[in-house]
């Protein structure tokens, strides 16, 4: 790790990005993809606070069966808020937005990003778009549920529709353009020597991830203009009353929406490659297979949107094809979880926060995506969809899996990123709570799906209380567990010890150069001449 | 089986201080059963294992000095070609085990009982041949095959039996049915399972599985004396159908005795056989579907009958099916 670039002296004497200029401006006006990151963090811990306040009212609300705390409508639309809020707000941006705008150039040994000005307005759309949102929540709030299924959502429900919906569009295109300018960076910008299958697997997840954004949202934006015109102009396409079809809305919505799944997903799977490979100091067992696998999710993700559908009445054959189609996204997805296992063994393994938190991850990711076989079988589907065992199964790979690996990432480039260490002893405390929050709030919503308890109901039959407290008091500890990083990681941009460049003695190119990072990344664009994860041969040097 | 019997036993008795699944009370419920069965056994089999594994390395190799560099190890086609083979198997082996079970719930039996089922912001209606009509209660004889069909007032809803393990959404505009037979006499809840507005969490009700005794009594009882096809007869008449669709053939839309069931050749050259959605959308929007030989004269009647009278009307017009043309009752 001695790149000729790396000086280090006492903080903050050096010129970086964060203290290269100062003021508002200077925030408001940057093109650095690296400060970008950093307004999108601020952005996006902000919605996630907003959606998690309103799932720990879901879950007051859901103590009594009778509900605990609000009228069935506010309820509605309070489990509205939290699935639009997380899902547009948090999990779609949060890893590619924040960490992947950070690394994306530094992984590859760039200045920037290919667009940087393109690069800025994709986060003034996103903060108009939650702006927008918000305003639905405080002026009414919104009660579709975040899928916004007609014709409830275009003819009958009499709440902030329209704006909720222009919000998911706006955040649309910001995730458009984000996608575009990994893709071409990623095509044309990486450094001498580097090669497609030396680069970093969280590369190869965010290109994958890209694909999906550029190819996928544009659905997402059609489905939702023609909402507008149903609701607005009363143009019959959804609406069987003035000639529409209420099940075509569905097809257009999982277009984009089963994909989008894998948006949320694919770049924790690039997180967690980074984390183990660097805390088990070993190359990624089956490096190609992983990079492949992401590939293969992003294209058969794109071919299962039906298994949302099996009981709204399309054909039994149809079923059939996306029933088998869907079990096949089952196979890379445990190709991956079968290589990270692997790389462990043999290793030199120590347990800093991020890699329990990836640890994390593939546990119940693992279990996230084999409670989704339950859901591709078609017998089983048929009693199941519609319950809480979706809303466990889905948490498992959302909050299970992605939001794990971002915390893991996180913590992992938190001191590339401020400069900082923050206490690893808290951060481990902090991963373990929400490992046992997490599991005690979600594991028992499986045994509810199965004994029937139908999703987005506020008021429940007494038979299903017990499961329903368990889940409750497993989410006030899932609630603290997050509080916890937010409170350490704060105190240790000013308090934290000075990280160094390489405190993981990680590889990568964004380890050779200091922490933060210059304005320009590298003082001299990098040589690559060795594979990613050559933990195994001597401290070397590139460049 | 002896062993699906044992573990139904278990999981079904609450005492961990609720059950870990719900009652069979249907023909289907303990197959789904089955099948759950196994693919938790899978999700236990694997978690474990991938736990098991990882706890295993975790311990055998921790980093024991901060110098410690691993030798790198070779990827190996062989694991990767296993470890790819097994779940491709195992979820083939999934697939065709729930593919085949679908497959064969997914048509009722002819000799199935028929109730009609009509979801509309937040209740739900139904109607037996026989003319009971009851509001957020199934009443059904245990032992005998019934088919639902369902269709909605206004937004999607879900028809959802849990101790039945079925369910299917009841979309506006269109029918659709499931079907299942009781082995359980009881009472057990449905709900609606797709969210429908305000009062979504209130839209639930009860089956009452009967003894075929008791379930001819309650019918009886439930009656008041008219048929659906006879509620049918009367709004046909009510409504003026009765002007242009004249037995003897003179009227100036179709015949409609003997014709339920038969194909029919549309203006547009489509042939369609005359079923329940044709009949309805003859009703709601028969501009949509002009006869070669009749004008395109006759009014929608959408907005004027209600989901549940467009089912009588069908009931009446299926109850002509087997009435000669030209012998008008």
């Amino acid at each position: 790790m001695s790149t000729a670039a790396v000086v280090e002296s006492p903080a903050g004497s050096r010129v970086h990005y964060l203290n290269a200029s100062y003021g508002i401006k200077s925030w408001l006006f940057t093109t650095d993809h690296k400060r970008i990151a950093l307004l999108y963090l601020g952005s996006i811990t902000f919605m996630f606070f907003i959606g998690g306040a309103a799932a720990t009212l879901i879950r007051l609300h859901l103590i009594e069966p009778t509900g605990a705390l609000v009228q069935p409508e506010t309820y509605n639309k309070l489990f509205t808020v939290h699935g639009v809020v997380m899902i547009f707000f948090f999990l779609i941006p949060s890893i590619p937005a924040v960490l992947g705008n950070f690394l994306v150039p530094l992984m590859v040994g760039a200045r920037d990003l290919a667009f940087p000005r393109i690069n800025l307005l994709s986060w003034y759309l996103y903060t108009i778009a939650a702006l927008l949102a918000l305003y639905a929540v405080v002026s009414g709030g919104v009660d579709t549920g975040w899928t916004f299924y007609t014709p409830y959502s275009s003819t009958y429900a009499h709440t902030q529709v329209i704006a909720t919906a222009l919000a998911a569009f706006i955040a649309g295109f910001s995730s458009i353009l984000t996608g575009l300018n990994f893709i071409v960076t990623i095509h044309k910008m990486r450094a001498p020597g580097l090669t497609w299958f030396r680069l970093p697997l969280f590369i190869w997840a965010m290109y994958a991830t890209s694909i999906i954004q550029i190819l996928g949202t544009p659905v997402l934006a059609i489905t939702i203009v023609l909402l507008a015109a149903e609701r607005l102009l009363h143009v019959g396409i959804f609406d069987p009353k003035i000639g529409g079809d209420p099940i075509l809305f569905q097809h257009l919505f999982w277009f984009y929406s089963h994909p989008a799944v894998y948006i949320m997903i694919l770049p924790g799977m690039g997180v967690v490659s980074e984390l183990i490979a660097c805390f088990a100091r070993k190359r990624i067992f089956g490096y190609s297979m992983i990079a492949f696998s992401s590939l293969a999710i992003a294209v058969l993700g794109f071919l299962v949107w039906g298994h949302h559908m099996f009981v709204t009445g399309q054909s039994v054959y149809a079923g059939l094809i996306f029933s088998v189609l869907s079990f096949m996204v089952a196979i890379p997805s445990a190709i991956k979880v079968f290589n990270w296992t692997a790389t462990l063994y043999k290793g030199s393994i120590s347990y800093e926060a991020p890699m329990l938190y990836a640890l994390g991850f593939i546990g119940l990711f693992t279990m996230g995506g084999l409670t989704g076989l339950f859901l591709a079988s078609l017998a089983t589907d048929v009693h199941l969809t519609g319950t809480y065992f979706i809303v466990a199964h889905f948490h498992y790979i959302m909050v299970g899996g992605a939001v794990m690996a971002y915390l893991g990432g996180i913590h992992f480039w938190w001191p590339k990123i401020t400069g900082r260490l923050y206490p690893d002893g808290s951060a481990r405390f902090a991963a373990l709570i929400i490992f046992v929050g997490f599991n005690l709030t979600f594991f028992p919503q499986f045994v509810l799906g199965y004994l029937g308890m139908p999703r987005r109901y506020a008021v429940y039959p007494a038979e299903f209380q017990v499961l329903n407290v368990m889940s409750s008091a497993g989410a006030s500890i899932l609630g603290i567990g997050y509080l916890i990083p937010l409170i350490y990681l704060i105190w240790s941009i000013r308090y934290g010890p000075v990280a160094g460049p390489n405190p993981w003695g990680a590889k990568g190119l964004e380890w050779e150069t200091p922490s933060p990072p210059p304005t320009e990344n590298f003082e001299e664009i990098p040589i690559v001449t060795e594979e990613a994860y050559a933990y195994a041969e001597p401290e070397d040097v590139h460049g | 089986m002896n062993w699906a019997y044992l573990i139904s036993a278990m999981v079904a008795d609450p005492w961990l201080g609720f059950p870990l699944k719900p009652i069979d009370a249907s023909t289907t419920a303990s197959s789904v059963d089955h099948l759950y069965y196994f693919l938790t056994a899978l999700t236990l089999f694997f978690t474990f294992s991938i736990f098991t594994t990882i706890f295993y390395f975790m311990v055998k190799y921790r980093r024991r000095s901060p110098d410690e560099r691993p030798k790198a190890i070779e990827a190996s086609s062989a694991l990767e070609v296993i470890w790819t083979v097994i779940p491709a198997l195992l979820c083939a082996f999934a697939f065709i085990w729930s593919s085949s079970l679908y497959f064969r719930n997914s048509r009722p039996p002819n000799a199935a009982m028929e109730v009609f089922v009509v979801g509309k912001q937040w209740m739900w209606h139904l109607q037996h041949p026989e003319g009971a009509r009851e509001i957020n209660e199934l009443h059904v004889p245990v032992g005998v095959p019934v088919k639902l069909t369902m269709t909605s007032e206004d937004v999607i809803h879900d028809f959802s039996i849990p101790v039945f393990r079925i369910k299917h959404d009841v979309v506006p505009g269109r029918y659709s049915s499931i079907w299942f037979q009781a082995t359980k006499t009881g009472t057990y809840h449905f709900f609606c399972a797709q969210y429908c507005g305000a009062e979504h969490s209130g839209m639930i009700g009860w089956v009452y599985v009967m003894s075929p005794t008791d379930y001819a009594n309650w019918l009886s009882g439930g009656t008041k004396g008219e048929s659906m096809a006879q509620s049918g007869e009367r709004l046909f008449t009510q409504l003026g159908c009765i002007t242009c669709h004249v037995a003897d053939g003179t009227g100036r839309g179709p015949v409609l005795q003997g014709l339920y069931g038969h194909p029919v050749k549309l203006r547009s050259g489509e042939t369609r056989v005359v079923d329940e959605a044709y009949v309805r959308q003859a009703i709601v929007n028969p501009n949509s579907m002009p006869l070669p030989n009749y004008p395109p004269i006759m009014p929608t009647f959408q907005g004027q009958v209600n989901e549940e009278q467009v089912l009588q009307l069908i009931s009446y017009v299926k109850s002509l099916a087997t009435v000669e043309k030209g012998t008008a009752k």
